[in-house]
């Protein structure tokens, strides 16, 4: 393969190509970002400090002629908010044109001498550092705007809001859409503030007369594209108008509800009267009423699934993508708020300012908890992000994330894992997903290990939520397959098909193998998930993570959940064996 | 004796009349299945992937029982 490294080294700011090294040669996307992290940076350093680095990725098909719903970036590092390993992906325009500039990953390191903040214009000529004076103390809105303006071809913009720059533990990484809008975040972890200790304000991304991705077995590729496709245009979750594609992944706001496993009032019920009004149903319905907006919007060109939304306000002006369940969820039931237009201004200020949604719905919840607000203040919820723009002490507070509010507001209630809090799915209804939030090498995590497919929705098999058997190893082999999938640039949405289509599966595989020339089946999907997952634990452990980590908080275990009244009550050693293998101590 | 009846996402384009969220009230018949329940009200059996009774998983050949909260559900996901 000809994929190259570039190496940004902003000390010198100097860019250097190099040759993909033989033992990360097989990786892409997670994949890779991990196995440099493992082996270029410390566990042990600051993640703000010196010898951090932010390592991007596209996946293996990410840039290839017409893979469906591929374009998935991944940032990679060490994160401020939980201390692990870190992977985020994001869609947007970003991944298909570093893939075509024929770039396996770029790797961010050092800290500018002169103090100043940069734009790095990456074209097929190399890395222009451009002075960023023109975007400081600007929202990502106007980011994209000014960077389209700027720069031609219409490129991929990544780049961090005003908390990024801040270095605060919830910033976000923005990455455009199609229509130079940002909304699609590596949002979890806190990686907008490594870019921003960097001093890279924004990454332009031009791929015009690049030289395209190789792909080693054609043949092969068009045989594992096809497979792929035809099981996502059938299965009745991701066909056009399917749930997603309809609803997009707010379809879950009202079933997580009837399951009673929607964290309501920050963690403190299951099940929140409001849903309906938040739900993807409603979504729906205002864009049909307000005539403007739409449902079925694809977060990059070629997605064939089309999950994402863009919201209208109340003037019937298109006014924020996407509000999806998390962002529903995490600023609507947890903070006991039951407007949608309030929500979706919220996604507008988390979009523009930088943060991820979840940690932010999160964050306010925790401080109504602690009485800074009431539940369901709406307008006030909406007014803390105001302070967070501003760089207030409050906002610095709330800017960085759960656990620091928590502290400032001596809230006990305290729904994180590894100083990550968790998204939209109750632990102690849905088992086996408190299981995924325990051990996950990211801190809590859903998308690590989505057992809410067959624990919930029936996909991949069924299972019963609320019984603790078998979810150590439904976890693994969840987060297994995950990490696979998180290196392929496939979204993970693809998951559910091919969970249910045997074929999609090995078409899967099949279309990475054709890229790369490897020779993989579906059969090493779950092996090689486990292995990028014991390079992620083994970082985690030389920076200081033990079993004692991998535990869901105190909390859980003595408060009942309406409206099934469950605790937490797996046991520490079922948790433990979910890792066991990596010490080799299973066998 | 009558059950509510709930369904959301795709399906409800079988119940338009209901509001996102609002319940049908069904009566019905002791020793009713919640699949003839489903018959009755021509959902298609192909479209109804989980059901859930009293916000607890359930299988289509339960027993409807007086004052049950029934739930029909379509494929979904998302994350
Ligand atoms: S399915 Fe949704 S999140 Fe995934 S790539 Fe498509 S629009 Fe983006």
């Amino acid at each position: 393969m000809t994929r190259k490294l570039l190496r940004i080294n902003m000390s010198d700011l100097s860019a250097t190509y190099e040759d993909m090294p033989e033992k990360w040669a097989k990786w892409a996307g997670r994949g890779l970002t991990s196995a440099i992290t493992l082996d270029e940076i410390e566990p042990t350093c600051h993640p703000l400090g010196p010898n951090n680095k932010l390592i991007i990725a596209p996946g293996w098909v990410s840039g290839t002629p017409a893979a469906p719903s591929s374009g998935r970036t991944s940032f990679g590092g060490k994160s401020p908010l939980t201390g692990t390993i870190k992977e985020a992906n994001a869609g947007g325009l970003s991944s298909q044109k570093i893939a075509k500039l024929g770039i396996g990953a770029i790797i961010l390191e050092g800290t500018p001498k002169d103090g100043k903040w940069y734009t790095l214009h990456i074209t097929k000529d190399g890395v222009q550092f451009d002075d960023a004076s023109d975007l400081m103390g600007k929202g990502m809105y106007e980011v994209d705007d000014l960077c389209w303006q700027k720069y031609p071809n219409e490129p991929a913009v990544i780049g961090i809001g005003q908390v990024g720059e801040r270095k605060l533990s919830n910033a976000g990484i923005s990455v455009n859409d199609p229509e130079n809008k940002p909304g699609r975040y590596a949002g979890r972890g806190g990686m907008g503030a490594v870019m921003g200790a960097r001093g890279v304000k924004a990454i332009v991304i031009d791929d015009a007369g690049g030289p395209g991705v190789e792909i080693a077995d054609m043949d092969l590729f068009k045989q594992g594209r096809k497979k792929l496709t035809a099981a996502i245009m059938q299965h009745d979750l991701t066909k056009k108008d399917g749930g997603l594609n309809s609803y997009g992944t707010n379809v879950l706001m009202n079933i997580i509800n009837e399951a009673g496993g929607l964290p309501t009032r920050n963690f403190s019920a299951g099940q929140f009267e409001g849903a309906a009004l938040i739900s993807g149903e409603m979504v729906a319905e205002m864009v049909e009423k307000r005539q403007s907006g739409m449902t079925g919007h694809g977060c990059h060109p070629g997605c064939i699934i089309q999950c994402s939304n863009i919201y209208p306000n109340e003037e019937g002006e298109d006014f924020v993508s996407c509000v999806e369940y998390e962002t529903s969820w995490a600023l609507g039931a947890n903070c006991g708020i039951n407007d949608l237009d309030y929500v979706a201004k919220m996604t507008w200020e988390c979009n523009d300012i930088g943060l991820d949604t979840i940690e932010a719905g999160n964050t306010v919840a925790v401080a109504m908890d602690g009485g800074l607000l009431e539940f369901g203040d709406k307008v006030g919820a909406l007014a803390l992000f105001d302070e967070i723009r501003k760089g207030t002490p409050m906002g610095r507070i709330l800017g960085q994330g759960v656990e620091a509010t928590a502290k400032a507001f001596g809230v006990s209630r305290v729904p994180t894992v590894k100083g990550q809090s968790m998204p939209a799915y109750e632990p102690r209804a849905i088992k086996g997903i408190g299981v995924t939030y325990a051990t996950s090498t990211m801190g809590a995590d859903h998308t690590a290990g989505y057992t809410i497919a067959p624990e919930i929705a029936g996909v991949g098999g069924k299972v019963d939520p609320l019984s603790k058997e078998g979810k150590a190893d439904l976890s693994l082999t969840f987060q297994a397959a995950t990490a696979f999938i998180d290196s392929t640039g496939y979204c993970l949405f693809i998951a559910f098909p091919i969970l249910d289509i045997a074929e999609g599966w090995a078409g899967m595989a099949e279309s990475v193998a054709g890229v790369m020339g490897m020779e993989i089946t579906g059969d090493d999907v779950i092996p090689m998930g486990k292995e990028i997952l014991k390079m992620e634990r083994i970082f985690n452990e030389r920076a200081g993570f033990t079993a004692a980590d991998d535990r869901l908080p105190e909390f859980m275990r003595f408060e009942k959940l309406p409206p099934h009244n469950v605790v937490w009550d797996t046991s520490d050693e079922d948790l433990d064996l979910v890792y066991a293998w990596v010490n080799g101590t299973d066998e | 004796m009558e059950a509510e009846v709930r369904v959301f996402a795709t399906l409800r384009r079988y119940l338009p009349e209901l509001a996102i969220g609002e319940a049908k009230i069904v009566q019905i018949e002791p020793g009713t299945t919640l699949d003839q329940l489903r018959e009755c009200l021509d959902l298609p059996a192909e479209e109804v992937k989980v059901i859930m009774v009293n916000n607890l998983q359930a299988d289509p050949d339960d027993l409807v029982s007086d004052g049950d909260r029934v739930t029909y559900i379509p494929a979904v996901a998302g994350g």
